[in-house]
This record gives structure tokens, sequence and C-alpha cells, in this order.
């Protein structure tokens, strides 16, 4: 073998320079735009003949459906899987949280110089009649989502409300940073798509009022722990030592839970009654229902755990596609560059056929690093949902509480009922051993069948709520079973398409390339 | 032409030699690794086997058992005697003490070995050498007092070679030329080789890095795919009928896939980033000769200026008639043969590495060839793999969302 005195003399074993440069130019570019979802085909901006992907076109079914404009388009949870509960299907809230804009707070604090925070515009598309309309622009700050959560979650009582996103203690140094803030909004707009998708809570007054109010939210601002118990301990004093009546509890105020409130002696007293719960052993009346509510307790604790485990390895399992393809890639950009140079010194012209076979396994080795680069970002996609419904478990996990509160607020009152029953018996007993009567003992007799009365009528009101909230946990394990069932599948599928599309693609990219370089093979393989 | 073998498990012929004995053939074969002595001075031995028909090899097989610093010494004899031609590299000594018996390990060195030990016999030069009868044939008593002789004297590797170089280039500029440059060849092209040579081991050793954790993130993968599938049947005993089953089978799925990884985990690193590895010694011992050219090169033109000087004093002496002339005479006549004798090694050197350089490009994209076509399958099969254990779940899913 003569060496080549003008290498680049013969027209087919050239390489131009800018094909090179393409191959890094796309990488670049695919580096700079990560949520490119276009078909890696169509991705083709460089009419290099080299790069001629007929040989790969069109490959099986699969690939058709994870290439598709509609799949790979942005699957955020405004999209949601057709459920087969009729009315809602038609119905829908799109909703989206976008452009974060900073203010000033006229500061009523004792910070000096106002705090800022920040405001985001929230835009929701409806054609739910309730709404009274089809589009709505409000803008909403972090402090209105707590109130509008902690509005539901006292008005939703025993339905599974999905719960918000996180506060943050440092908030003021957090608002800083541009990450946090954009995470945030992210956080927000799903938040706000799983109210929408709650057949029940889209149509709430609350969310409505969220999404459609200008100006201030109308909802009653939640208070801090502090100040509610400043408000009960002022009430104390009153409830003990003060009128017999002060010390009842209101009906309407059995609708909520003792711990929110600001009763602190209807705390004291539902806890007592909860220690005494458990140490008695004492149960409500085992029902059938009540059982079989005990299993699904305990089988979603369960779900909650393996959901867990699934949802870490399923981050693994991503990191791990991302390392191969990163890998994959570096590998290309390594072998482009020996490319270049053994191209640039040949001398002979073994090192033009061996630059030539570099070239096009760089330029595979590229072009599976993208497709393992897309993969991941879909694979990412589908197996949030595990992560999604990890987020269930704590909405489940508070109408499972919901209930249990308010059990104890009627076994609190039926004790409370009881107890008053033995006064009156013990002053009967005591008052006719007095020969007329004792009319001390008689007026507090009469007093407390006053007392008895309210608590009798308070005990009604918890216990018709007690009811009402079993009814709606049943509803909602029911639309949880449906709607995980979907969902899970929807996944699965989803992953496994996925996976097949992108396995399809790159094989025939390797295929290509084993079919090139078959010459070289001892057996012909 | 003597026909030779790339073996990776130890075969023995080749599938083109001949059964006639006309034919010269020579073949050999790596193998058997087994783990003698013990602690501190444990080590591996191999079993080299020798097919032949030459004359000099006494009987047509012969098998010898060899370690790893037989191998050495053979090389570094091969290096000192046959300058100007690219001895095959070595892989390396094992730096870290707890991988140096993993099975993977001693199958990458075997088969380094075995690429190293071959590519002597089939070059048509090296194949002749004594040294390499003695390595395939002597006993393990001779080889090894062989070899517990030579490596104190001989113990030079390429790089403790440019050191040398280094060393001689600033001798002879200062004493002898008066200057303050190195000598060094003014050939264009030879400049370009080196320059070539200097660079492509810098482009190669870093795509044989990126090789190398290729292979590592295959193991990986392959590892938390092993962990998915477990967290998928673990979650499917939680979900009822179908949507359980189907989790079950992913799980399995992820499981199947996971070994497949591991698989080609290892037919990657041993079939392409091997080889690459193999590239970067191989230019690495090129690095050497090209010192050896050099060292030859300055021995050359220091006894060309000394014999100069020698001739011009000669002249003087003749020119006064001095008694010393018998003497210079004598003196400038052994001179003159050295430096004949220098410039004819030099010569020859350059004449062997201009053949060598051609075979070796062409060697090398044979080489390369062959690691990108099982690189390239590798991926291929790996991805079709993937494609048919995902595919076969569909059915079922399909089957679930329809109920």
């Amino acid at each position: 073998m003569m060496a080549y005195e003008n290498p680049f003399e013969d027209a087919h074993l050239q390489i131009p320079k800018e094909e090179m440069e393409s191959i890094v130019l796309n990488e670049t570019e695919a580096k700079a735009n990560p949520t490119r979802e276009e078909s890696p085909l169509s991705s083709n901006q460089n009419p290099n003949p080299n790069y001629s992907d007929t040989s790969f076109l069109d490959p099986p079914s699969y690939a058709d459906v994870v290439f598709s404009p509609q799949s790979i388009e942005s699957n955020g949870h405004n999209s949601t899987i057709s459920r087969s509960t009729s009315s809602s299907t038609s119905e829908f809230l799109k909703i989206s949280v976008t452009n974060p804009v900073k203010e000033q707070e006229m500061s009523s604090s004792l910070v000096p110089g106002g705090t800022t925070y920040v405001t985001y515009l929230i835009t929701s598309i409806t054609n739910i009649p309730e709404y009274g309309g089809t589009e709505f622009m409000v803008r909403r700050r972090f402090k209105d989502v707590v109130t509008l959560a902690d509005r539901l979650s006292e008005n939703f009582r025993g339905f599974f409300v999905p719960v918000r996103p996180d506060k943050n203690v440092v908030e003021s140094q957090m608002m800083k940073n541009e990450d946090f803030i954009d995470q945030r909004r992210a956080e927000l707009e799903k938040y706000l798509c799983r109210l929408a998708n709650h057949p029940v809570i889209k149509k709430s007054e609350e969310l409505r009022v969220f999404l459609q109010v200008q100006g201030k939210l109308p909802l009653v601002k939640s208070t801090d722990v502090a100040s509610r118990m400043l408000d009960g301990a002022a009430k104390l004093p009153k409830q003990l030592f003060g009128e017999s009546t002060a010390g009842v509890i209101d009906p309407n105020e059995v609708l909520q839970p003792a711990k929110g409130g600001r009763d602190l002696l209807r705390i004291f007293k539902e806890l007592k009654q909860s220690v005494t719960n458990d140490w008695s052993g004492w149960r409500p009346p085992v029902i059938e229902e009540d059982k079989e509510f005990l299993e699904n307790k305990d089988k979603l604790q369960d779900l909650e755990q393996q959901l867990s485990n699934m949802s870490q390895q399923a981050e693994s399992l991503v990191k791990a596609q991302q390392d191969i393809g990163e890998t994959m890639g570096e590998l290309g950009l390594a072998l482009v560059k020996l490319t270049k140079f053994e191209t640039e010194e040949a001398m002979y012209e073994s090192q033009q056929v061996r630059a030539n076979d570099m070239r096009n396994v760089a330029t595979a080795a590229v072009k599976a690093s993208r497709l393992y680069r897309e993969l991941n970002s879909q694979t990412v996609k589908h197996l949030d949902k595990l992560h999604d419904y990890l987020g269930m478990m704590l909405a489940v996990n508070t109408a499972f509480s919901d209930r249990s509160s308010a059990l104890l607020t009627v076994q609190t009152l039926s004790t409370e009922l009881s107890s008053l029953h033995s006064k009156i018996e013990k002053l009967e007993i005591a008052s006719s051993k007095i020969f007329g009567g004792d009319r001390s003992r008689l007026r507090k007799i009469e007093e407390l069948k006053e007392t008895i009365s309210i608590t009798e009528d308070a005990k009604a009101v918890a216990e018709r709520e007690y009811e009402r909230i079993k009814e709606n946990n049943r509803n909602e394990l029911e639309r949880l079973e449906k709607e995980k069932y979907d969902d899970f599948v929807g996944m699965l599928k989803g992953f496994v398409i996925n996976q097949v599309g992108y396995a399809e693609k790159m094989a025939g990219v390797w295929e290509k390339i084993a079919e090139e370089t078959s010459g070289y093979a001892k057996d012909g393989s | 032409m003597i026909t030779t073998q790339r073996t990776g498990s130890g075969a023995s012929l080749s599938p083109r030699s001949p059964t006639s004995q006309q034919q010269p053939f020579l073949s050999v074969s790596v193998t058997d690794p087994v783990k003698l002595g013990n602690g501190v001075q444990a080590y591996i031995s191999y079993r080299v086997i020798t097919k032949t028909n030459l004359p000099d090899y006494q009987g047509s097989e012969k098998i010898v058992i060899r370690r790893y610093s037989d191998f050495v010494w053979l090389r570094d004899r091969l290096f000192e005697k046959y300058k100007g031609i690219f001895i095959p590299p070595l892989p390396e000594k094992s730096a870290v003490e707890k991988f140096r018996f993993s099975a993977e390990f001693i199958e990458m060195r075997r088969q380094a070995l075995d690429i190293f030990v071959n590519r002597i016999a089939s070059h048509h030069e090296l194949q002749q050498s004594d040294d390499l009868r003695i390595f395939l044939t002597a006993d393990e008593e001779v080889m090894e007092r062989a070899r517990v002789q030579e490596t104190g004297i001989f113990k030079r590797k390429p790089a403790d070679l440019m050191q040398i170089f280094k060393d001689v280039q600033s001798k002879v500029s200062d004493v002898v030329l008066g200057k303050d440059k190195p000598v060094e060849e003014t050939n264009s092209e030879y400049e370009k080789l080196r320059h070539y040579i200097f660079e492509l081991e810098n482009h190669l050793a870093e795509a044989q890095k990126h090789a190398y954790r290729l292979v590592k993130r295959h193991r990986e993968l392959g590892q938390s795919l092993s962990d998915f599938g477990k967290a998928a049947k673990l979650l499917a005993a939680c979900e009822a009928d179908s949507l359980g089953k189907a989790f079950s089978d992913l799980g399995n799925g992820a499981e199947m896939l996971s070994f497949k990884l591991e698989k080609e985990a290892h037919h990657l690193l041993m079939n392409f980033e091997e080889p690459l590895k193999d590239y970067v010694r191989a230019v690495q011992s090129i690095k050497g000769t090209i010192a050896e050219r050099a060292n030859a090169f300055g021995q050359q033109c220091e006894l060309a200026e000394t014999m100069r000087l020698k001739e011009i004093n000669l002249d003087k002496l003749m020119l006064i008639r001095s008694d010393k002339v018998g003497e210079a005479e004598i003196e400038y006549k052994e001179l003159k043969a050295e430096s004949e004798e220098a410039t004819r090694r030099y010569e020859t050197i350059v004449k062997l590495m201009n053949e060598e350089i051609v075979r070796f490009q062409e060697q090398k994209t044979l080489d390369m060839g062959i690691a990108f076509h099982e690189f390239a399958k590798g991926q291929a099969n790996l991805a079709n793999n993937i494609a048919d254990a995902w595919r076969s779940l569909l059915p079922k899913l399909e089957a679930c969302s329809s109920s």
C-alpha cells in the first residue's frame, strides 16, 4: 500500500468538515433544548447524505405510537385520562399557572421596609355551567393557595382532598431564587389541576371563587395555631368557672374537629375521651362496614409502602437511563474528535477507511444518546403517576383521620351525656331524701336537663356528620380504586410502549452499523 | 506466509492454516489461568500451547507454564534486539490489589497476553527470534533463570527510554556540538508521524475512558432494572387481578432485562473497550520505538561529529609530521568503523519503521473494524432484546384496559 500524496483527492473518501461540525452542532443544539420533543427523525436539519435515515424510517407500529405528536405532547396534569364516569368526561376545567411577578407588600408588619412576595397568573378554561363563563384570569399569591387548601379541608371532610404544595419556612430567602419560584409555579399548577380533576371539588364554591374573583380572595383567612390558642385561652376560664352553659359544646361547632378550633375545653374533653378509649379498650360497636373499613385502611397502608418503594426505584431507573445516554454521547463525541484527527493527519488509505468507519460509529453513538435522552423524559412522565398516587395517600390519610375525629366527637358527647345523666340521678336521690324537696338541687337538675337537651342536639349533629364523612370515605374509596386501575394500566402501557418504541429505533441505528462493518467479521455474522 | 489468529478463548488452529507440511505455521494460545502461591506472593500462571512445524522448534506441539513476568521478559528482549519494529504491547501490571484476582481482570489479561504472543508469532521478523523460541519451549526452570538474570540489566520501558533519549540529547548538544538545541531529525514526514503518534494517544485514551464508563453504565442500568422489577412485584401483591398480574409481568420483564444488560456489559468490555485499550498501548509502544530511533540518530550524529574532529586532528598531525600520526590513524579508522555502524543501525531503524507504520495502520483498521462491528452488534442485540421483552407485555395490558 502506497502512502497517498494527497489524501483528499479521492472524492468519495472525502469527509467534509462541516459534516463533522454538524454532528457536534446537533449535539449542542440538543443539549440546549432538553425538552425538544419532536421525533428524532424529523429533527434532522442536516441535509447530509451520511445522515440518511431511510433505512430506519417508519418502524413498526409501536414506534409510530411513541412518536406521534399527541402522545409526545406535554402530558401535564391538564390532560386527564378519560374516565368512564360519564358526567365528568364532558365537563372539563383546565388550569395553568404562569408569569410569576414580584410584588411589594404594603408593610403593616414589624419588619421595616415592606416584604416582597410573588404572585402568579392563574388562567382557567372551562365548560362547567356553575362557572358561568369559559375563560378566567386572576393573580394569586401562595398565601391564597394556603387559604384555599384550608377551607377545602374543612368543608370537604372525608373526601380525598389533594394535598397542597409545602410552605417554605425561610420564605423570603427562597423567593430570591429563580429556580425555586419556577418549581413552586409548577407545583401550584399540578395542585390546581388535581383539584380540577376531582369530580366534587371542581364544582366547589371555594375553587370557583379562587379561580374567578378578581382582587382580594373572598375566603375566610386561615389563622395560625398561636392566635387560635390565645383565643381559646381567653375563653377557657369562662368555660370552667362561669355559667354552666358556657362549657357546653355548640352544636354547630361539632361539625369541625376539636383540634383546629379555639375551644380548648373541648379539646381537653376529646383528648380525655381518646385516652379512655385506648385504656378501656372500648370500641364503637363493630358493624360489618367498619371491618371493611379497617381492611381497606390496612390495604392502603400496604399500598403506600409499596408505592414509595417503587417510586424510589423508578427514580434510580431514570437516573441510570440518563447516565447511559450521557456516556454514550460522550463516547460519540470522543470518536468524532478522533475521526477528525485521523482524517486531517491521514497519510495512508487504511487510515481513511478507519476514519470512515469510526465516523459512522460516532454518528450512531450520538444518535443513540439522543434517543436515550428522549426515552428518559418520556419515562419520567409515565412513572410520575407513582409519585402522584403517593401524594394521594396523604389525602387518603387525612380523610380517614377526619372520620376518626368525627367519631371521637360522637363518643365524647356520648360520654358527656351519660355523665350528665348520672349527675341528675345522684341529685335526684339526694334531693328525695330531703322533706319537701331541695330547692337548690331541683334548680340544678333543671339546668342539667337543659344542658342534656343541648348536648343531645349536638350529638345528633355529630352523628349525622360522622355518617356523612363515612359515606364520603366510601364513595372516594370506590372512585380511587377505579381511577387507580385506569391510571396504572395507562402508566404501564405508556411506559412499555415507550420502551419498545425507542428500543426499536436504537436497534435500527445499530443494525445499520453492524451491517456496514460486517465485512470485518470473522464468521460473517 | 505465516497464518495467525486472534483467539478469545484459546482455540488452537487458525481456520486458514493448511494441514500440509510445506506451509510453515506457528500458532500459539494462552489459556487456563491458575492462581498459584499464597498471600502477597500469589500470582497467576498460564498455559502456553504452541503448535508449529518450524524446524527450530523440535516437535509439533509444546506446552509450557508461564507467568506475567515471563511475558515481560520476552517483550523487553524483543525491544532490545529489534529496534525499529513496533513490539506488540503488554497489558499493564495491576495497580489495585483487590482487583488482581477478580475473574474479569484475569480474563481480560489472558486475552491480552494471547493477542500479544500471536502478534509476535505472526510478525515475519519477530517470529524468527530465539527469545520467542525460548519463551515458547523452554522448561520452567530455564525460563525462570533467564527471567531473573535479565530483570536487573534490561529493566527498560518506553518511559525510561524517553528519559535516556533526553539525557543523550542534552549531552550531545552541550559537549560535542556546543549548541543549546537538542539534535532532532528534520525530516518533515517523520516529524508529522511523531506529532501524529503523540496526539493520537491522547484522543484514543479519551475514547477508551468513555468506553470503559459505558460498560459501567450498562451494569448500573442492569442493577436499577433489577431493583425496579423487584419493587414492581411487591406492588403487584397490593393490586387485584389483572392489574396485579400486569405489575408482576413488568417486574419479571425488568429482571430478565437486567440479566441481558449484565451480559452486554461484559461483551462490550471484552470486545470493544479492550481493543481500544490495546490500541492505546500499541501507540505507547510506538513511542518507545520513536525514542530508540532518536537515540540511534543522536549516536550517529555524535560519532559523525567526533570522527570529523578526529579527522581534522589527524590532518594537523600529518602536517607537522608528528610521530603520533600512526596512533591517530588507528583511532580514526576505529572511529570511522563505529560511525558507519551507528549510521547503519540508524538507517535500519528508519527502514523498519517505514514498513512497520504501514502494517500498523492496516492492522489497526482491521482491529477497529472488528471492534466496531462487535460494538454495533452487541448494542443491536441488546436493543432487540429490550424491545421483545417489553412488547410481550402489551397484549395483556391491552386486555386490562378493555376489561
